[in-house]
């Protein structure tokens, strides 16, 4: 039996602005299947509006599939809760509480049996792996971006959660300052091995932080296209990442994929456990 | 280089303030100067009389003045020092069952004000909340909100005295519905537009409702509640006033009608001006609590 299954997966919207079209429905994405092992990471990588959004609310429980549906160690995802936290690309931190009350109240729901000294020790513990000692009083508002990311990923990691939901967590962080957070979530997850789902449209990112790369074709009626394994050992570095020739291939051919690859709507190859062959495109230059 | 704002930059506008209050009472003192009296042309029988009737005195060099007592028009600044000085000097005094010192009448009214605006502001926030959770509610109930809401206050006063036919409770019913719906329609509004991000965290955390509703719902819709409560505060200030002086209610809006039955002006002003001054410190109160509730986006 498998961890996390989502399977065959659609989403389809009734057709409203179109009178034309009245009755028809709009497919976001059809017959999405594929596998989570526990403790892996696993990415999905596709163009703006192919569903990935869409299919990270479906697994959190937000959002509802049109058919199909996703199986945790085996039981039907059918709400949120507690055993798959999630990372939202805008934080989501309640700007009327400090950070560490941010974490508080998760850590306070995930454990209510606990008494208030081990909530805060446990709170604090998460606040110091995620490098915000010294901010815990303060509010969202007076953070940057990175530490709001931060405190979100704390918050997430703290609850111990099955499933960890990123949606792209890092896009609205500056380049620079990404670079640190995504190697601060390497260690965190080295240290947890958390099964996590990710979403993003940043390739190296993709690559620095996942077991394997899901590829969606361009929506509407996206498609899994493939599954990469991503093959360069870890642990992994940003620094060590780019001499690896693995990265370079996985790379290119993820590049190659989004470039070309992606607008087929047949997809071939689904849930290819190996990477295939290397695709050195010279005339691809990295764009990230 | 000075990093301290400059004296002329902190005390100016204060200056200002205070150069202005002089130009006005100055003004005033002038506009409302009693005129003089013109003795020429009457005889001094018709001068005796005049006297006797009171409408003149002698002063210590023995001409003729208008009796300041009984001069008409509106009294000028000294007047209604006067008239204050005695006024708060008896602040806290009963002189009888109508009347009570300054300081009595302004603790009834804030009474009042503050038990109509309390139970106002509790049943709008639980109805506002209750409203805004439900978007079909919301939506049934928005064009009865947006009816009742532009109402004023005191419309309903004739409806609430003849029901609950009491002045004591009509004057507390009257600030009630005052306080009412500005506070529900914000709240209804803040709550009905919390960010989903919010309610998804609570979704994920797996709140109970009372517990999504006071560490997430409340707290979020907390900056459009309180601009509600603070439209529904001057519409119940400005609402209390004219109650006690319809209801014949003890307060300070009470002193400003018996005061004017007295045809006493300066006690009229008096009252106005205590009306304005309590205004002022209730609104000042508020904001400094309204400032432990706020927060900054991000
Ligand atoms: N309520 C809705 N009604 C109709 N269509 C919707 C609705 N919500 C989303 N969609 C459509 O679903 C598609 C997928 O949206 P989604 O946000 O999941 O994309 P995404 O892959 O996450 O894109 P991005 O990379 O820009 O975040 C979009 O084309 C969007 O227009
Ligand atoms: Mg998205």
């Amino acid at each position: 039996m498998s961890f996390l299954k989502v399977d065959h997966v659609s989403k389809l919207y009734p057709v409203l602005d179109d009178k034309a079209k009245r009755g028809e429905s709009f497919v976001v994405f059809r017959d999405v299947t594929f596998e989570i092992r526990q403790g892996e990471f696993l990415t999905m990588i596709g163009h703006s509006g192919c569903g990935k959004s869409t299919l990270l609310n479906i697994i959190a429980g937000f959002d509802q599939s049109s058919t199909g549906g996703v199986i945790l160690e085996g039981r039907e995802i059918t709400k949120p809760g507690l055993d798959r936290m999630v990372v939202f690309q805008s934080f989501a931190l309640m700007p009327w509480l400090t950070a560490f009350d941010n974490v508080r109240v998760a850590v306070r729901q995930a454990h209510p049996d606990w008494p208030p000294e081990q909530i805060r020790d446990w709170t604090q513990k998460y606040i110091d792996m995620m490098n915000l000692h010294g901010a815990e009083q303060k509010r969202p508002a007076f953070l940057s971006g990175g530490m709001r990311q931060r405190v979100g990923l704390a918050r997430a990691f703290a609850v111990e959660p099955k499933v960890l939901l990123l949606d792209e967590p890092f896009a609205q962080i500056d380049a620079l300052t990404r670079g640190g957070i995504q190697e601060e979530l390497v260690r965190m997850w080295n240290a947890t091995r958390n099964t996590v789902f990710m979403v993003t449209h940043d390739v190296d990112e993709a690559i620095l932080l996942s077991d394997r790369i899901a590829l969606m074709t361009n929506g509407p009626e996206a498609e899994l296209a493939e599954i990469i394994e991503v093959t360069v050992p870890r642990p992994r570095t940003r620094a060590e990442l780019i001499d690896s020739p693995d990265y370079v291939r996985i790379r290119n051919h993820i590049l190659h994929f989004l470039v070309k690859g992606a607008k087929k709507s047949k997809h071939t190859g689904k849930d290819a456990p190996a990477a295939p062959a290397i695709e050195s495109k010279p005339e691809l230059q990295p764009t990230t | 280089m000075a990093l301290r704002p400059s004296w002329k930059d902190r005390f100016g506008p204060y200056l200002l303030s205070l150069f202005i209050l002089g130009l006005f009472l100055l003004v005033w003192e002038g506009a409302t100067r009693p005129p003089r009296f013109d003795a020429k042309g009457k005889t001094e029988d018709q001068l005796t009389t005049m006297e006797f009737n009171g409408d003149i005195v002698k002063d210590a060099a023995g001409h003729y003045l208008w009796n300041p007592d009984k001069v008409k028009g509106i009294p000028g600044p000294m007047k209604v020092f006067e008239k204050a000085r005695t006024e708060l000097g008896e602040a806290f005094v009963k002189k009888g069952t109508n009347d009570h010192g300054i300081g009595l009448l302004v603790g009834y009214t804030i009474k009042r004000f503050m038990a109509g605006f309390l139970a106002g502001s509790v049943v709008a926030i639980l109805l506002g909340v209750l409203i805004g959770l439900s978007k079909p509610l919301f939506l049934a109930l928005n064009p009865f909100i947006q009816v009742l809401k532009p109402i004023s206050p005191l419309a309903w006063m004739p409806l609430l005295l003849y029901s609950v036919k009491d002045p004591f409770w009509t004057a507390i019913l009257v600030v009630f519905m005052a306080s009412l719906w500005p506070t529900v329609a914000n709240t209804a509004f803040g709550v009905n537009s919390i960010r989903k991000d919010y309610l998804h965290v609570a979704a994920l955390l797996e709140m109970s409702y009372l517990r999504r509703l006071f560490t997430v719902v409340l707290p979020a819709a907390a900056p459009a509640i309180i601009a509600g409560l603070r439209i529904s505060f001057g519409s119940a200030l400005v609402a209390v006033v004219p109650a006690e002086m319809l209801l014949g209610e003890l307060g300070a809006g009470y002193l400003t009608w018996i005061e004017w039955n007295n045809l006493d002006i300066s006690g009229v002003i008096f009252a106005i001006l205590v009306v304005g001054f309590v205004g002022y410190a209730l609104d000042f109160a508020f904001g400094k609590l309204a400032a432990l509730f706020t927060y900054t986006e991000v």
